[in-house]
Order: structure tokens, then C-alpha cells, then sequence
């Protein structure tokens, strides 16, 4: 059975994600997708590095291993980590499941 | 602390070009008694002129890519262009916020529908010139326009855009300021952003428009009277032209100039809103917009004064911070870069005036005004 690790993400189409001045802005092209409706989102650098390798081919499990392996983290926390941000992500319609 | 935050715009991030104004067209549907550029709705030659959709959505990639988050697209009227949802998407797809600047006559149903379902991310800003028929249309002089600035306020509420009102106030209007701004803030929940600051033709295109822009603007006492009435005014201006500014010497642009750029309809980058003087303008078409920021604008702009009349007066003036003399203006009304506009700085004595700076600056620095040639 496929597990949460197991998912592949990838980027809305209803969002366009812009970096500027090293910082990771997500500006909503569709209603709805913030408290207010003149909402842009960043994320900190953790949710960055999530970010950048949500491409639609890694699973969570393969990102969470590169992630705790560079930053000589605990798996788990890691996980944890992913996890809840892919959840925020997803609730937000910021990213969808790929495949 | 959750990874995904709220950014901000503005935006405090460093970036060369924090936002972009573009006029999509010179040409307006109403006829407006003071404007200070626009044309004829059905002005062919313009049109013609005008940059396509698919020129913009290069300048938005530009644009994008040099840090920018915001841009103000104005005109004229903006939803005058057929091609406006094609534009508009192209820079929300490029995932620029917008700033739509518009009369709301030529509003649609699907146009509503539009901004709900792909929302600008910053209020659409309507501008009412009056708020009722007879003095909306003596300002727009075209018959039915108020009842279509009513329709296009209707719809952006049902379709719940978020829009805020601006007015103008002119000579004979200045005294029924607080009776525009409580009838705004109950349509759009804000306050609204008055001018009282009346330009003349930016093209310096007609003189007997000038004469009647001219003839419309507040009396220097009026300004003086409406803005330092303003308590947030009073206090910004006891802060900050007292502590910071001080007389500006020779050195024309001290001014965002060249930094918050223009792009006019027809392609040619502006260093700011106001200011089309040829040679301190860059054709976009072939050159590019870093190149206009990073090499155009700052040799361009690092010009020094030589009119005997500013040199004697403005580069000496303590009155600096808030005068509205500047560069672009003396182009607009004497056609140099130099040369004091009479009108800013009687405000400006006005309103030093009111606030006391002369008789006895209190916690004001000592700051002497620049003299004034009445
Ligand atoms: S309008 Fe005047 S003060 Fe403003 S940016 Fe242009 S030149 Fe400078
Ligand atoms: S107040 Fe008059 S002298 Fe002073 S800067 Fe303005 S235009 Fe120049």
C-alpha cells in the first residue's frame, strides 16, 4: 500500500512561484487560495529546499532522505517536517499529487 | 512557526526594479476637464502605435525576472484595449501583482469575472469625479458616464473585487471634500486618496488645455488649507522634511527618477509617471530593461542645474521636503528641466506658512524658504 512518504508532488498551476533576492515568494493566480484575497506566501528556508525538489518525480520519502542526509538531521523530523508543509501546501491548493 | 508565511508588497527585499508602471494607452473614453494625457478614445493613429499584448508580456517577463512584484497598469483607460484580459493575465502569469488604475466605466461582466476568479492582489483603484451626474459628468463631459461608473462599481462588489475610490478636488469642489470622502468610504469601506495636486498636459500637447486644467486648480491656499488640515500630514511633515531633507544644491534628480520607471504606450521607458522628455527616455524595443536601469537612467539623470532661477532659489530652499517642484513638473510646465513652476512653490510658501516654519519653527529646525518671485 502506497504510503504518505510514497507521494509525488508538483506545483499548482494555480500558483506562480517567484524567487527573489534568494527568498521564495508564492503569488496565487486563483481565488481563494489565501486568508484574504491580496495574500502572497513565502517560505523559510527549509520549506525552500522542500520546494525546489517538488518537481513532480520525487516522492516525499526520496526528498526527506536527501534533505536529512545534508543537513545531518533525525529521518524522522525530517519526515515530520515534510509532511506538514506538503499538508499546508496541498490545503492551500499551492500543490496537487502528481501522476 | 509555520513554513509558509505571509509575504509583503511592497516588499523590503532588494531588487532592482520593486515595481513597473505601465500606460497601456493614451486614450480614454471620457474627455476629462483636467487630465494631463489622454486622447481620443477612437484615436486611430495611437492606437496603432500601441504595444501589442504579446510586447507587454516581454516587458512582464523582464520585468519578473529583475525582482519586480507589482505592477500599476494605467493609461488613459486601460479597459479601453480589446486585448485587456490578455494582458492582464500575462502579467498575473508571470506572477506580477496589479495595480489596475481605471475610470470602471468600461467594466464588464466577464471583466468582473475575470479579477474574481484571477484576483490582481491589490485593490482595483477607481477613480470617481464626482458623486453625482451633474458633477461627474461636468468634470468627464460625456453623457452617461456616471450611470457607467455606477455599473462598474456594482460589479466589482458582486463579484467581490476589492476596489478603493479615488476623487479630485478642484478649485470649486475643494469645500465639499468631506461630504466625497464620507460618501467613498461607505462604498468601498476605505477612505479615498483625494489629489488635489492637478498636473498640466504631460506631451505638452495644448495650450488651451493647459489654460483649463490651470484654471481648475485648487488656489495655493486651498492646497494648503485641505492638507495641513491633516493631522497624519502635520505630523509627517514636522518629522520629516525638518529632520531629513534639507536644500538639494545643484543636483536635479534627488528624486526615485530612474529607479520607479514608466513604460508609456508606445514603448519608450520613462524615468518616472510625469517625465517624457526625449533624451531621458529609453526606447524598450531595443534595448532592455536592466539595461535601461543600470546604465541608461543613471548616466542620464546625473544632470546638475544651470537655470540662474533655481540655482538662486530651489537649490537653496529649505522647503525642499515638501515642495512639489521637480524636474519632470518644470519640463511639463516651462519645458526645462530647471526652472521653478510658480504655482508648486507658492504651495509650498503656503503651506510652510500654515505650519509655522517661518514665524517660529519650534521643534522644526531652522529652515528658510527659498524666495518666492510674486
Ligand atoms: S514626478 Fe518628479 S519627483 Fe516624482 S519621480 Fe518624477 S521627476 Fe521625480
Ligand atoms: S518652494 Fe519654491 S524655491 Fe523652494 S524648492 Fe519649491 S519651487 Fe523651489
Amino acid at each position: 500500500m502506497k504510503t504518505a512518504m510514497d507521494k509525488v508532488y508538483k506545483p499548482s498551476d494555480d500558483v506562480v512561484a517567484r524567487e527573489i533576492d534568494g527568498e521564495i515568494i508564492l503569488v496565487p493566480l486563483a481565488a481563494g487560495m489565501g486568508d484574504l484575497e491580496d495574500e502572497l506566501y513565502t517560505l523559510n528556508p527549509t520549506g525552500a529546499a522542500v520546494w525546489r525538489m517538488l518537481n513532480g518525480e520525487r516522492s516525499l520519502g526520496s526528498i526527506a532522505a536527501a534533505l536529512a542526509k545534508k543537513h545531518r538531521a533525525a529521518p524522522a523530523t525530517v519526515r515530520r517536517d515534510i509532511l506538514g508543509l506538503v499538508g499546508e501546501l496541498s490545503r492551500r491548493r499551492m500543490v496537487t499529487e502528481a501522476g | 512557526m509555520s513554513p509558509v508565511e505571509k509575504a509583503s508588497v511592497p516588499t523590503k527585499r532588494k531588487s532592482l526594479l520593486p515595481s513597473l508602471d505601465v500606460e497601456l494607452t493614451e486614450r480614454c473614453n471620457n474627455d476629462c476637464v483636467h487630465c494631463c494625457i489622454n486622447r481620443p478614445a477612437g484615436d486611430r493613429r495611437a492606437r496603432r502605435r500601441e504595444l501589442t499584448a504579446a510586447q507587454l508580456d516581454r516587458v512582464f517577463a523582464q520585468a519578473a525576472q529583475l525582482g519586480c512584484l507589482t505592477v500599476r497598469l494605467t493609461g488613459g483607460e486601460p479597459l479601453l484595449r480589446g486585448d485587456f484580459p490578455e494582458i492582464y493575465l500575462a502579467a498575473r502569469r508571470r506572477g506580477l501583482t496589479v495595480r489596475l488604475l481605471t475610470n470602471g466605466c468600461l467594466l464588464t461582466p466577464a471583466l468582473a469575472k475575470l479579477l474574481e476568479a484571477v484576483p490582481p492582489l491589490q485593490p482595483v483603484e477607481l477613480t470617481a469625479y464626482g458623486r453625482d451626474r451633474r458633477s461627474y459628468e461636468r468634470v468627464t463631459r460625456v453623457p452617461g458616464s456616471f450611470a457607467a461608473f455606477q455599473s462598474g462599481l456594482g460589479l466589482l462588489a458582486e463579484h467581490r473585487v476589492p476596489f478603493r475610490l479615488k476623487g479630485v478636488l478642484f478649485r470649486g469642489t475643494v469645500g465639499g471634500r468631506r461630504g466625497f470622502e464620507a460618501w467613498a468610504t461607505k462604498l468601498s469601506g476605505v477612505r479615498p486618496e483625494l489629489t488635489l495636486l492637478l498636473d498640466l498636459r504631460h506631451r505638452r500637447d495644448s495650450v488651451a488645455r493647459n489654460r483649463a486644467i490651470a484654471l481648475r486648480r485648487p488656489t495655493p491656499r486651498q492646497v494648503a488649507r485641505t492638507t495641513c488640515a491633516d493631522p497624519l500630514f502635520r505630523r509627517q511633515m514636522k518629522l520629516f522634511p525638518g529632520r531629513y531633507m534639507g536644500p538639494q544644491g545643484g543636483r536635479l534628480f534627488t528624486c526615485s527618477a530612474g529607479y520607479s520607471v514608466c513604460l508609456d504606450a508606445y514603448g519608450r521607458l520613462q524615468p518616472c509617471l510625469l517625465l517624457r522628455k526625449k533624451e531621458l527616455t529609453y526606447d524598450l524595443g531595443a534595448g532592455t530593461l536592466r539595461d535601461a536601469l543600470t546604465r541608461f537612467f543613471p548616466a542620464a539623470l546625473a544632470v546638475e542645474a544651470r537655470g540662474r532661477a533655481f540655482l538662486a532659489r530651489c537649490a537653496q530652499c529649505g522647503l525642499k521636503g515638501f515642495c512639489h517642484q521637480c524636474p519632470a513638473r518644470a519640463f511639463i510646465e516651462n519645458g526645462k528641466l530647471d526652472k521653478p513652476v510658480e504655482y508648486w512653490c507658492a504651495v509650498a510658501h503656503e503651506q510652510a506658512r500654515l505650519l509655522g516654519w517661518r514665524s517660529g519653527p519650534g521643534s522644526l529646525p531652522r529652515l528658510r524658504p527659498g524666495p518666492r518671485a510674486d
